[in-house]
């Protein structure tokens, strides 16, 4: 029997990465808040691989703190390893990727939601979406009990009736064994919403006591420790870490997956749902590069607690008997026993062209949705997500303006734009080559790009808001003073510059135009620079990278320019396309399906033309003059 | 809207020797500065009063390209509300074309099919009614343009840009692997390696160019058919107008199999003569195809010559043909007038509306009216050019050159140590000029093309 339990604004279901930013921005925000997950002791927690950010992910983890998000603080919190890789690149791709221990990172994470005012955690499995003329009015759970809401964010992950398999073996659960979630698909097809089934998959786990690690090259943490979150300094976060290991697969191990394809689920026609080009498993890697000798494996620690490595290169459905023999023909997992099996999960989601960019449901008012859910793959690809939803799902009941991030603003807009204006065929992954603008976009002047934004939201403070003012103030200042100061060819100047090998000067020039050269930064010219004051260590990274790439960014600064223009062009959510006679079919067809909300978005759909787009612009002019004229 | 500054021929290209070129957008100025000398040298058109003409000439560096005279109009009184610039070329085609290029060598791009009448709607110049007919003619032009893009292109030429674009993509989908995946795929000294590549890129691109640029002169002329059933007399007209024994002259019908194609001057103007097979109904499988193509040439042809035997009566098939060129711009002449005539100029004139001239190729007569009638036709503005040719032709010219540019700036990276994630930028701004010239977007074809190549993931 149904009956009305308690009446809340805002319902998070799902308390994956997605759903606990959304549940403590919403609970921030102040409106009345309750997360439900099928199990507590799964609150942001990591079936797949045991670490945050890497290479665009870190950046993304940067830009979830500088909103206000969490997942930045909690990887700080509980990491067990830290790296920025791609240090011998440039600073557009540096990118900073933490082991966590998996365990601590849940439960870190689920203290902050328990003691987070007007958030309530409930363990129920929800089963249907209620509403009344395509607007929200609440939830049921599976023992009938009704939450009046008036916005809701789904946040299910890869629970929608997952299915795990390996071999022949089939599993009717949501990954870790955790029970699926098998009712709301229906309820959400009932709402009139277009699905999709992907599919992902996970290594096995191995005892590290079985693994001899004589074999295989250790891969220690960086020492200095550059934390996710702008509020730490790297001296308050600073603790032992552990190693990963490398290995790589043998010939042998290719032989035994070849002799086996034929009963891997993804060949034998077992799994529909579509997999990801970017994680591979072990047998796509085998087949579809078959003239690779080895591939890369990184055995990298679970946690702390357990004795438990993830095997990171060798994600597979092939059958128990097989992951066996393929595990141990690896140098230095001879022995290895295997913990938990590798499967490959299915699940339900959605075809994300459904959402406006505010991550909300074009056709149900007050229906928001972030994470796996929408397509996306990966922690971070989910909580900015869950953090851009939940904050418009507050916006919306508070009557504020939406949270619209732009494509130049930062990845987060990259990301959900993708997502809602380009064909969705297998699970989203964020990636550096996504972000047109990426040099502007980089993970050190996340907090530049962002806090102000996460101030007038009201999920950053007022200090850390001064902060970044006067962090703006100190980076300009000293640009300009190295700008205006000028170095003359002395004995001083040519000796530091000999010693630094970098060419002699023959006529006076300026600290900035040194600073410009390849082989020369900011902290080197010191000795010649009495003028300086001390600065912090943030700011003279921004005033190396704006000087030395200064040319390169102002390009991309011009061409943000453009893009804007183009993306403030709005259209009207009610436009009927098929009025517009110079429109090609194909382009109203895409035009109808995606809705873009601007001239900018509507580009970037494939099947529109620059000239569909000439035609558009010139029949907005039209209307726009027309409807001003009514309004006379 | 965009608020680069745009250049076209504004005018028909052969209308009377005159032809305008329209500059508009903020840089206007500040270009025609740079290129433009007035008689004392002293005058800057940028400090001139707004809605005046003058007169000077367009120079490039020191060379004279030729007197003009130059109307400049300030925003927002003018047909876009931008800056506009008009140069009044008097030099003639070739002239004209030397003056659109130096302009467009000023940071000025050349503009899209029905730019300016869209910058003039768009800036609330044209009136509300017309804007239907805007958006109408906007794709139907776009679709024109792309398609005779493609049709300019000899397969080769295809051939060579499809793979230098790809070999581009797989040096981007190579650097970005690399930056996406660290830990797996290496890029250690490929930037050696990628200038290698640069270097053949820049290369074949530069031929490119140098082949559109000499294209464009076989294309400037007019594009002139000369049709006729066999043995009219065809191949000895254009043997006379060339003054060269190129195309085999029998007196057995059906000697011309193929068409011939010459360039000749006549004073001022060019023709592009293209000699077909004759056409008559003919059971000859190889020479019929030479008849489909004459048909197919004549249906392209900015003017036809159609050449009848006047000591033959008029048959089936020359009714067949005049109805043809009706539409067309035609010359019909009546040859052999040195022979007993079956047929007169009278004759004809009830089957049609194109002028007719007597001539004896054999006795030279008749000739010099030919070329007089010509003349006067072209400089009347009736025959006109395949304006689109010029135009594709300049549109290959400028993505080839920006994509060299690109490059360029990807070489300069290189040579300043710049990190390699520096040059995707500009190896994916080559890959999207080359990619105009296809009418092909970038879309999803880097991640395609990372991951149908490197082997990537966790």
């Amino acid at each position: 029997m149904s009956y009305v339990y308690e009446e809340y604004d805002v319902v998070v279901i799902g308390a994956g990465h997605a759903g606990c930013e959304a549940a403590l921005a919403s609970a921030r925000l102040s409106l009345k808040t309750i997360i439900f997950t099928v199990a507590m002791d799964s609150i942001a927690l990591m079936p797949c691989n045991p670490n945050i950010g890497g290479t665009s992910k870190g950046h993304l983890v940067r830009e979830i703190d500088a909103l206000g998000g969490e997942m930045g603080k909690n990887i700080d919190k509980t990491y067990i390893q830290s790296r920025m890789l791609n240090l011998s690149k440039g600073p557009a791709v540096h990118s900073l990727r933490a082991q966590a221990d998996k365990r601590e990172y849940s439960s870190s994470m689920r203290k902050v939601l328990e003691n987070t005012p007007n958030l309530t955690l409930r363990q129920a499995e929800i089963v249907e979406i209620l509403t009344k003329d395509k607007q929200i009015t609440g939830v049921k759970t599976y023992s009938g009990s009704i939450y009046p809401c008036k916005a809701v964010i789904i946040c299910t992950g890869t629970y929608l009736n997952a299915r795990c398999i390996y071999g022949e073996t089939v599993h009717m659960t949501g990954p870790d064994g955790l029970s699926s979630a098998v009712y709301l698909t229906e309820s959400l097809k009932n709402l009139g919403i277009e699905m999709f089934r992907f599919k992902t998959g996970t290594p096995a786990r191995i005892d590290k006591r079985s693994i001899d690690f004589s074999r295989m090259e250790e891969q220690k943490g960086d020492e200095k420790i550059v934390p996710f979150s702008f509020s730490n300094r790297s001296e308050d976060i600073i603790k032992d870490q552990v190693s990963c290991w490398l290995t790589y697969t043998t010939p042998e191990t290719h032989d035994i997956i070849r002799a086996n394809i034929g009963r891997s689920p993804l060949y034998s026609g077992n799994i529909k749902g579509t997999g990801a080009r970017y994680c591979p498993s072990i047998e796509d890697k085998v087949v579809k590069f078959a003239d690779k000798e080895r591939h890369q494996v990184f055995i990298e620690p679970e946690g702390s607690y357990t004795n438990e490595m993830y095997i990171s290169g060798m994600s597979s459905s092939l059958p128990e008997d097989v992951q066996v023999k393929m595990y141990r023909s690896v140098p230095g997992l001879e022995k290895a026993n295997i913990v938990r099996n590798a499967y490959a999960i299915e699940y339900d989601c959605i075809n994300p062209s459904q959402l406006k960019p505010t991550l909300e449901f074009r056709n149900i008012d007050g229906l928001f949705c972030a994470g796996q859910f929408n397509g996306s793959s990966g922690y971070e690809e989910a909580a900015a997500q869950g953090l851009v939803a939940g904050i418009n799902a507050a916006m919306k009941l508070l009557d504020k303006e939406p949270l619209i991030i732009d494509r130049s603003q930062a990845y987060i807009g990259v990301l959900i734009d993708d997502l809602i204006t380009k064909e969705t065929n297998e699970p989203y992954r964020m990636m550096t080559s996504r972000a047109e603008y990426r040099l502007l976009l980089r993970q050190d002047n996340a907090d530049l790009r962002l806090r102000k934004i996460g101030y007038q939201v009201g999920l950053i403070d007022e200090d850390s808001y001064q902060a970044i003012h006067n962090k703006e103030k100190a980076i300009k200042e000293e640009i300009e003073r190295l700008e205006n100061t000028t170095i003359g060819a002395n004995k001083d100047v040519q000796a530091l510059l000999e010693s630094l090998k970098s060419a002699p000067l023959s006529t006076a020039t300026t600290l900035a135009e040194l600073i410009r050269r390849p082989e020369l930064n900011y902290e080197m010219l010191e000795s010649i620079d009495p003028g300086r004051k001390v600065l912090p260590e943030d700011v003279i990274e921004q005033v190396n990278i704006n000087i030395k790439y200064e040319g390169y960014i102002v390009r991309q600064l011009k061409q943000v320019e453009q893009h804007k223009k183009m993306e403030n062009k709005k259209i009207p959510e009610t436009l009927d396309y098929n009025m517009i006679s110079g429109l090609r079919i194909e382009a109203k067809q895409k035009l109808v399906k995606y809705r873009p909300v601007s001239i900018g978005q509507a580009s970037r759909i494939s099947g529109v033309t620059p000239a569909d787009i000439s035609v558009l612009m010139v029949y907005l002019m039209q209307h726009n003059s027309k409807e001003a004229k009514s309004k006379q | 809207m965009k608020t680069d500054t745009i250049a076209a021929i504004a005018t028909g290209l052969s209308s009377g020797g005159i032809s305008i070129i329209r500059i508009s957008g903020d840089h206007a100025f500040p270009a025609i500065d740079r290129i433009y000398q007035s008689k004392n040298k002293k005058k800057k058109l940028s400090k001139e009063k707004s809605h005046t003409i003058n007169y000077g000439f367009i120079v490039d560096d020191e060379d004279i390209i030729d007197e003009v005279m130059v109307t400049i109009m300030r925003a927002p009184s003018t047909y876009t509300r931008e800056d506009v610039i008009e140069i009044n070329c008097h030099g003639g085609i070739v002239v004209t074309r030397k003056v659109l290029e130096l302009v467009l060598g000023q940071g000025i791009r050349l503009a899209e099919p029905g730019e300016f009448t869209k910058r003039a709607f768009l800036n609330g110049r044209i009136d509300l009614s017309q804007a239907e007919a805007v958006c109408d003619i906007i794709n139907a032009k776009n679709d024109i343009a792309l398609r005779n893009s493609i049709k300019q292109l000899k397969g080769r030429e295809l051939e060579i840009i499809k793979t230098i674009r790809n070999n581009i993509l797989r040096d981007i989908a190579f650097i970005e692997a690399a930056l996406d995946d660290p830990e797996h795929i290496s890029i250690e000294g490929f930037s050696e390696e990628l200038y290698e590549h640069l270097n053949k890129y820049s290369q074949s691109i530069n031929k490119l160019i140098q082949g559109s640029k000499s294209g464009k002169l076989i294309k400037e002329g007019i594009k002139t058919v000369i049709l006729g059933k066999p043995n009219v007399g065809k191949s000895s007209l254009l043997n006379i107008l060339v003054r060269e024994d190129r195309a085999i002259v029998t007196d057995i019908a059906g000697t011309t199999r193929d068409t011939l194609e010459e360039t000749i001057r006549l004073n001022d103007i060019t023709l592009n003569i293209i000699d077909t097979a004759g056409i008559r109904s003919t059971e000859d499988e190889v020479e019929k195809i030479g008849v489909d193509k004459a048909m197919r040439i004549a249906k392209e042809a900015d003017l036809i010559i159609y050449v009848m035997d006047s000591s033959t009566p008029l048959d089936d098939n020359d009714e067949i043909i005049l109805s043809l060129i009706k539409d067309k711009m035609a010359i019909l002449l009546l040859n052999k007038s040195d022979l007993y005539p079956k047929i007169s100029v009278n004759d004809i004139k009830d089957k049609s509306n194109h002028p007719i001239i007597s001539t004896s190729f054999v006795e030279h007569k008749g000739l010099e009216e030919l070329e007089q009638l010509i003349k006067e036709m072209f400089f009347k503005g009736d025959i006109t050019f395949n304006e689109d040719v010029y135009i594709t032709n300049d549109r290959h010219i400028e993505a080839f050159t920006n994509s060299l540019e690109a490059l360029n700036m990807v070489k300069e990276s290189i040579n300043n140590n710049m990190p390699e994630d520096f040059y995707s930028i500009d190896l994916m701004n080559a890959y999207e000029e080359l990619g105009k010239i296809l009418g092909e977007n970038v879309g999803e074809d880097l991640i395609n093309m990372i991951f149908a190549e490197f082997c990537m993931g966790k």
